[in-house]
Formats: C-alpha cells, sequence, structure tokens
C-alpha cells in the first residue's frame, strides 16, 4: 500500500474540475427535481393521480420503475433518478476508475509512477478511495439537497445512500474491468456494459408480476431502486450493494497480484506477420469493428427484451380506471405503440452515444500520434478522417435500424405478425437517424475547430437527454428543449412523420460535418 | 511543378512556425542535395521535429518559403508522400495491431513494398512481426518504422532521430542501410542530438539552434571552426608555447605534453616540438562533439 496518499492527492489534482463538477451538477439536478415536481402536483389527489399514472403505464415504469408509495412527493419527485440516476452515476463512476487505473497503466504513465516508492496494488487503492470517496461525498450533498427543500430528512438520506452504493458497487466492477481488458476503451465498453446489462434487467423485473420480478434483485440499478426513499426507506436493501462490493474488489486486488503491469489476464496472444489490412479504410474496421460489433449485438438484444413485452403493457394496468382511461385514448393497442414508440426514442438518443465514441477515435488516434505516421504516406486528411467518419453515420444508422428491427421481430413473434411489425418498427426507427448523425457531425466539428474540446460533445449528449427528460419539469423555455436534437425526431410508430423537420436535422449534420472536414484539412497536427 | 533537374530535394528558406506566442522556429533555413546524406543536428526542444513535420505538411507554416521535392509539402502532401518515407521521432503504433500487420498497412499506402527487401530487413532488424505492438519496447516500435520505411522506394527519406532507441549492434546496421540508401542515390535528412553517428553517416551537416540553421557545411568546412588535439611524448619541456598564439590549455604530465590548437597555431606548436625532442605525435581533427559545443557555449559561439 506504500503511495498510495501521493496517488489519491494526484487523482484528486487531476480531477479538481471533473469530480466536484459531476458531484455538484448531480445532486443540483436532484434538488432542483424535487424542488419542481413539489410546485407540479399543489394536491395530495394530483400527485397521487400522477403516480397511479406512472405505475400504470409500462413505458413509464421499464424506463424509471414504480412509485411505490404514490401518495408520497419524495418517491414520486424522485421517480426518474432512481433507476435512470443510478445508472448515470454508475456510469460518471467507471469512467472515474478506469481513468485512474487501466487508462494511466496503458499510456505507460503509470510505470513512471510505479518505479517509485509505490505498492503493487496502490494505483488501484488510490483510484477506489477517489472513487468511492466521491460517492459517498455526492449521497451526503444528494442527501443534503433534497432535506433542504423541505423533504423529510430519513428518506433524503434513503435516497443517497441509494446513489452513493450505486456510485460504490459500479465503482468496484469497473476495478475487476481495469484487471481483465488490456485497453482502457475496452474496460470502460465492459464496465458501460454492465450498466446498460444492470439497467435493463430491472426494467424486465419491474415489468414482472411480482413487486418486483427477481430480475430486479439480480441487478445493482435494481438494489438502489429497492432501497424505496421515502416509500418505506428498507435500510436493509443496502447490505446487497456492500456485499457485492466486498466480494467484486478482493477479486479485483486478486487478479492485479496475478499479473504484470500493462497486461491483462488473457496473455497477448500472436498476430499474423503478413498484413491484410489493405488502406486506410480497412484500418478504421480494424479499429471500429468491437465497438460496432458490441453495440450492434447489444441493441439487438435490448430491442428484443423491449420487444417482447411491449404487447403485454395493457395487462399491467393495475387500476380499472387507468385501463378505462387510456381505453379511452385508443385502447390497449395505442398504449402498445406509445411504450414502443417511447422505448425507440430513448434507444435512439443512446445510440448517440455510440456515435460520439466512433467519432471520438478519430481525436484519440491524433492524440496516440497514430495520425503522424499514417498521414507520411500519400493517404490524406479527408480520406482518412472519412473512414472513421463512416463508422459515426453509417454504423449509427445500421444500430438503429437492427434496433427497430430487433424490437419488431420479437413484438411481432409475441402477437403473431412477424410480417408486419419488422417494416413498420424498421421505418419508425429510421426516424431517429438524423439525429444521431447531427451528434457525429458535432464531433468532428469540434475535431476540426477545437480538437481538445472533442470529449465535450459527451457532455452534451448528457445535457440533451438530461433536457429532453427533466426539461418541461424544470419549465425550461421551449427554445432551450429545442436545441437538442433528439426534440425533434418523429415520435414513431403512432406519431407524425415531421419530413421538414427530418430534412432539417440531416442538414444540420451535414454542415456540420462539411465544416469540421474543411478546418480539419486546414489546421496543424495536434497531438 | 517540375524541378527534377534541381539539386535541391528540400529547399527552405525564412521558415517560421509559432504555436501560439512562442516562436519555434524562427527563420529557418535548410538546404538538402540530391543524393546526399545530410544530418540536422541540435539538442532537444531546439526544433528538429518541428521542422520534418512542416517538411511533411502536418503542420503548416506560418512564414517562409518550403519546396520538398519541387513540390510544396502543405497543399501537395499526398503527392509528396508518395515519393519520401518517415520515421517518426516518437514512434506510436495501434496497440492491437502485429508490427507484421503496420509494416504492410503503411506500404501499401505507399503504393506495395517489395516482399524481398521486407524479408531482408526484418532479419537484419532482428524483428518479429508477429508480436502485438503493444508488447513491443520502443527500440522495436522504432524498428517496425524503420523495416516499413526503407522497404519503401522512396526518392527521400526524413528520418527523424532514428536509433534513439536502437542497440549499439542495431545501430551498425541502421548505418549500412542509410550506405545503401546514398549508394542508391537516394537523399537522407536525418535528425540527430547524437554526433557521432551524424560524423560517420553525414555528408553535410546543418546545425539547428533556438529555431534557426547556425551552421551549415561538410565536416571539412565545419572543423575551421575547432581546435585540434595535439599530443606529444616529448625529451624535455618545449618552451615557450604557453606564449605561442593559437595555441590553448598546454598541459606537461612527466614526459607527455598535450594542447588544443587553432589552424594557425599548427606550424609554431610543431616547431617547438620538435625543438623539445618530441618521439610521438597525436593529433585529432575535433570531434563532432566539440564542433556542437563551441556553437552552444555561450562564449565559443560561431566566430
Amino acid at each position: 500500500m506504500t503511495g498510495t496518499w501521493p496517488l489519491v492527492r494526484l487523482a484528486l489534482r487531476r480531477d479538481r474540475v471533473l469530480l466536484p463538477a459531476w458531484i455538484i451538477g448531480l445532486s443540483l439536478m436532484v434538488a432542483s427535481s424535487v424542488a419542481a415536481t413539489r410546485d407540479l402536483y399543489p394536491t395530495q389527489e394530483s400527485l397521487t393521480s400522477a403516480a397511479e399514472t406512472i405505475n400504470a403505464t409500462a413505458a413509464l415504469v421499464a424506463l424509471y420503475g414504480k412509485v411505490y408509495d404514490p401518495t408520497s412527493l419524495g418517491a414520486i419527485s424522485l421517480i426518474k433518478l432512481t433507476a435512470f440516476g443510478a445508472a448515470i452515476v454508475g456510469i460518471v463512476f467507471i469512467f472515474i476508475v478506469i481513468r485512474h487505473t487501466r487508462a494511466e497503466e496503458e499510456s505507460g504513465r503509470l510505470e513512471l509512477v510505479g518505479a517509485g516508492a509505490v505498492g503493487r496494488a496502490a494505483p488501484l487503492t488510490a483510484a477506489l478511495i477517489v472513487s468511492m470517496g466521491a460517492s459517498l461525498a455526492l449521497g451526503v450533498l444528494t442527501a443534503l439537497g433534497i432535506g433542504a427543500v423541505g423533504l423529510a430528512w430519513s428518506g433524503a438520506f434513503a435516497f443517497g445512500v441509494s446513489w452513493a452504493l450505486a456510485g460504490i458497487v459500479f465503482s468496484a466492477i469497473a476495478a475487476v474491468a481495469a484487471q481483465v481488458m488490456t485497453s482502457a476503451r475496452a474496460a470502460i465498453g465492459v464496465g458501460v456494459a454492465a450498466v446498460g446489462a444492470a439497467y435493463a434487467l430491472r426494467a424486465v423485473g419491474d415489468l414482472g408480476a411480482a413487486d418486483p420480478g427477481w430480475l430486479s434483485w439480480l441487478s445493482p440499478v435494481g438494489w438502489s431502486q429497492q432501497i424505496r426513499p421515502f416509500a418505506g426507506d428498507r435500510w436493509s436493501i443496502a447490505l446487497l450493494p456492500i456485499v457485492a462490493t466486498a466480494v467484486l474488489v478482493p477479486i479485483a486486488y486478486s487478479l492485479r497480484a496475478r499479473r504484470d503491469l500493462g497486461s491483462g489476464l488473457v496473455p497477448e496472444r500472436a498476430g499474423p506477420a503478413q498484413g491484410a489490412i489493405g488502406g486506410v479504410m480497412g484500418l478504421a474496421w480494424r479499429l471500429q469493428r468491437g465497438l460496432f460489433i458490441a453495440w450492434a449485438l447489444g441493441s439487438a438484444l435490448m430491442g428484443m427484451v423491449l420487444g417482447s413485452v411491449a404487447h403485454t403493457i395493457a395487462g399491467l394496468l393495475n387500476s380499472p380506471q387507468m385501463a378505462a382511461f387510456f381505453e379511452a385514448l385508443g385502447g390497449s393497442q395505442g398504449l402498445t405503440t406509445m411504450f414502443l414508440a417511447a422505448e425507440i426514442g430513448i434507444l435512439g438518443s443512446l445510440v448517440g452515444a455510440y456515435a460520439i465514441a466512433a467519432a471520438s477515435r478519430l481525436r484519440s488516434e491524433e492524440t496516440a500520434g497514430h495520425v503522424e505516421l499514417l498521414l507520411s504516406t500519400p493517404a490524406s486528411r479527408l480520406r482518412w478522417a472519412t473512414s472513421h467518419l463512416v463508422f459515426a453515420c453509417v454504423g449509427s444508422a445500421i444500430i438503429i435500424l437492427i434496433t427497430g428491427t430487433a424490437i419488431g421481430f420479437a413484438h411481432g413473434l409475441a402477437i403473431g405478425d412477424v410480417g408486419g411489425q419488422v417494416p413498420r418498427l424498421f421505418a419508425a426507427s429510421a426516424g431517429q437517424i438524423p439525429a444521431a448523425l447531427v451528434i457525429a457531425g458535432i464531433v468532428m466539428l469540434l475535431f476540426g475547430v477545437a480538437p481538445r474540446l472533442v470529449v465535450g460533445a459527451w457532455g452534451l449528449l448528457v445535457a440533451f437527454i438530461v433536457v429532453g427528460e427533466f426539461g418541461s419539469l424544470w419549465q425550461l423555455p421551449q427554445w432551450v428543449l429545442d436545441l437538442s436534437p433528439f426534440a425533434h425526431s418523429p415520435r414513431l410508430p403512432g406519431g407524425d412523420v415531421e419530413l421538414g423537420q427530418l430534412a432539417l436535422l440531416t442538414g444540420i449534420a451535414a454542415v456540420l460535418l462539411a465544416v469540421g472536414l474543411a478546418t480539419w484539412r486546414r489546421r496543424d497536427l495536434r497531438p | 511543378m517540375n524541378s527534377e533537374s534541381s539539386d535541391l530535394v528540400i529547399d527552405v528558406r525564412g521558415l517560421v512556425k509559432n504555436f501560439g506566442h512562442t516562436q519555434v522556429l524562427k527563420g529557418l533555413d535548410l538546404q538538402v542535395m540530391r543524393g546526399e546524406v545530410h544530418a540536422f543536428l541540435g539538442p532537444n526542444g531546439a526544433g528538429k521535429t518541428t521542422t520534418l513535420r512542416l517538411l511533411l505538411g502536418l503542420l503548416r507554416s506560418d512564414g517562409g518559403s518550403m519546396s520538398v521535392l519541387g513540390l510544396d509539402p502543405w497543399s501537395q502532401a499526398a503527392d509528396l508522400h508518395r515519393r519520401l518515407a518517415y520515421v517518426p521521432g516518437d514512434v506510436a503504433l495501434w496497440p492491437g495491431l502485429s508490427g507484421g500487420e503496420v509494416i504492410d498497412l503503411l506500404g501499401r499506402l505507399h503504393g506495395g513494398i517489395d516482399p524481398a527487401r521486407r524479408t531482408e530487413l526484418l532479419e537484419r532488424f532482428e524483428l518479429d512481426p508477429t508480436k502485438k505492438a503493444r508488447t513491443y519496447s520502443k527500440g522495436n516500435r522504432q524498428k517496425v518504422a524503420l523495416v516499413a520505411a526503407l522497404a519503401t522506394d522512396a526518392e527521400l527519406y526524413l528520418l527523424d532521430e532514428p536509433t534513439a532507441g536502437l542497440d549499439p549492434l542495431m545501430e551498425a546496421q541502421f548505418k549500412e542501410c542509410v550506405e545503401q540508401l546514398r549508394d542508391d542515390g537516394r537523399s537522407v535528412l536525418l535528425s540527430s542530438h547524437i554526433l557521432s553517428e551524424a560524423e560517420v553517416l553525414s555528408d553535410r551537416v546543418s546545425i539547428i539552434r533556438d529555431g534557426s540553421v547556425v551552421e551549415t557545411g561538410t565536416l571539412a568546412q565545419l572543423r575551421h571552426l575547432t581546435r585540434t588535439t595535439m599530443s606529444a611524448t616529448v625529451a624535455r619541456p618545449p618552451e615557450g608555447v604557453e606564449t605561442l598564439t593559437g595555441v590553448y590549455e598546454a598541459k606537461l604530465d612527466g614526459d607527455r605534453f598535450t594542447a588544443q590548437v587553432d589552424a594557425h597555431g599548427v606550424a609554431p606548436l610543431l616547431a617547438a616540438l620538435s625543438s623539445a625532442g618530441a618521439t610521438a605525435l597525436v593529433s585529432h581533427p575535433p570531434t563532432l562533439e566539440q564542433l556542437f559545443l563551441s556553437h552552444y557555449s555561450e562564449t565559443g559561439g560561431a566566430p
């Protein structure tokens, strides 16, 4: 453990902006949501009926979970932040842990540090201290925020604990992923996939007949939810993530003890002596294929899961009044359509994350110094940039269409109409493509104009999604809501297709890409 | 466009490059003639790598003129790159690709490499092409870039501190390769701060200091700048050498006499030594190290 404290200080120094920004931003988001919800439902009746509507709408249950106490202001005001929020917290802390472990190791900087008076496990310990400490700080600050707005302290701290534990358990998962994978990119991929799986497991579990189904108990996101802040404050559930962390952290340490610096668990295999990579495009495929295939498979799986539960939505209406209400809105079929449109919308904005990851490869290839070698050959700047943009643009489109097809296939299978549902949902998902292109265009523009800010595209994506989720609750002006490209995607199936909006999005994407490419051709290489 | 007849493969005049408010190149001049091995010498941070990146069109100049193989590196980069090969100073490879894959990729981008030449170079540099780049040492990464560049049929080779990570055995192999290139009539610009390497390899030398070239010439031309070291075994102490002009640091240690001497001090010193009954005489021409130091010591700067 020698040298842990200097490493903790180093990590805090490197994250002196990032960490406070996340912690303060997330806790402010919680406090402002609670405050806004209180103004939204002035009477107990309006509150209860809103909670019952959420519980009766499968699309919302799948996204956010149930309101376990429909009479509780705290429970309903935090509904969007319980499962969804725990997933965001999980992703943030996975990034932080990998940033200080595998990423440092991969860059070779840890070698420099490791040659000093630093124990072998010290970097891992330091990363866990920083990220778990930050998780606790986030929990406390969040609880203080909720309490300060005027809700019960017990519930406030139950919610704080649910977030803190989400941060802690996903830090432990990231610690294991950092030992197994040799690249930071792959380790983050594994961690984010774990968050996605945890989120999907509880979505299916929450839709089950039991309260909740057993799948929710397998999910760290589900655990955070089942603490049920403001709806029982079940503190004993907190044991589950604590036990999981107590199991995962020793695993990470024993894996670290068994491997060399820089290596993963799987020994490096020899590669081919002769190369078959034909050119810049072949290289891009080689570098991008892992990400693309993982996303394609993940989206297909997610689409199948969501598609297979869509038809059960109507049966989940647990109050007869609600059922009658929705029947009036267009019947159970209308409800299913609403659910499908909501899922396609959410999955569509998630593909924005793929678009950023794929397009950001431009910048990481530049900072790694690979571009210098490549561009000293006759390969042109334009061709090289295009080779990665193809993945960000065409790749995103393919992933979106795969999602739609998978939803259509599973839903069609369930209701015995594969031939009808596959083309219907394929077409519906196509409406999400232009917004994803805009996201890719934003990355390209940043890469051309301000390459150091490329990473800021992630912040923009989070902002777009958060504004989409909470913007109307916070009563933000319409023009702010309209800043998000996802706000202009059609709600399909069921909604109207506004070709003008789609053409506008596509046009904006084309301009962003063109300006980005033009500036990239004219700027210095900035490793 | 067509300057095939020109004797200059690189013609740089008054090159200026700024990074923000820092001026990295301050009116740099550099001429490399066709068929020569030209060493580009300077300490870390003098602007060698920046110059090479400008010559490749990876950076854009802020002033002055540049012509490489008769082309403008910025606007005609792809055409230019077809005819040159480059080894970066800090070779970064894709961690998941094997050395063989990288060599073949770069070769294909250059329009194909000669497989026999590739095999010969792999053997010469004792490089295992099946290893993933992630597992290569710095020296081995450099070898990958060297093999890729040397296997390319180019008119001009730009090598940025190519031997920095190589062991002495591999350095010797590298020297042979450069001599081969010269024999084939190729041009080489080789940046280095390893002076002995430049001394052995290069036909001409340009010394860069703080963003501009302070001296260019053949080693013979540059040697006038510094003093020859003379040492002799003498029967008795030579008389009056301390007062001779052009003779410095004269020392007598037993029967062994050493001194530094300027060109015009050689004849008087020889006379003094001969009257002191010299039985053995050794004179060393200045090494590049001394040459280099004379440019970098503030007092003994270039005359």
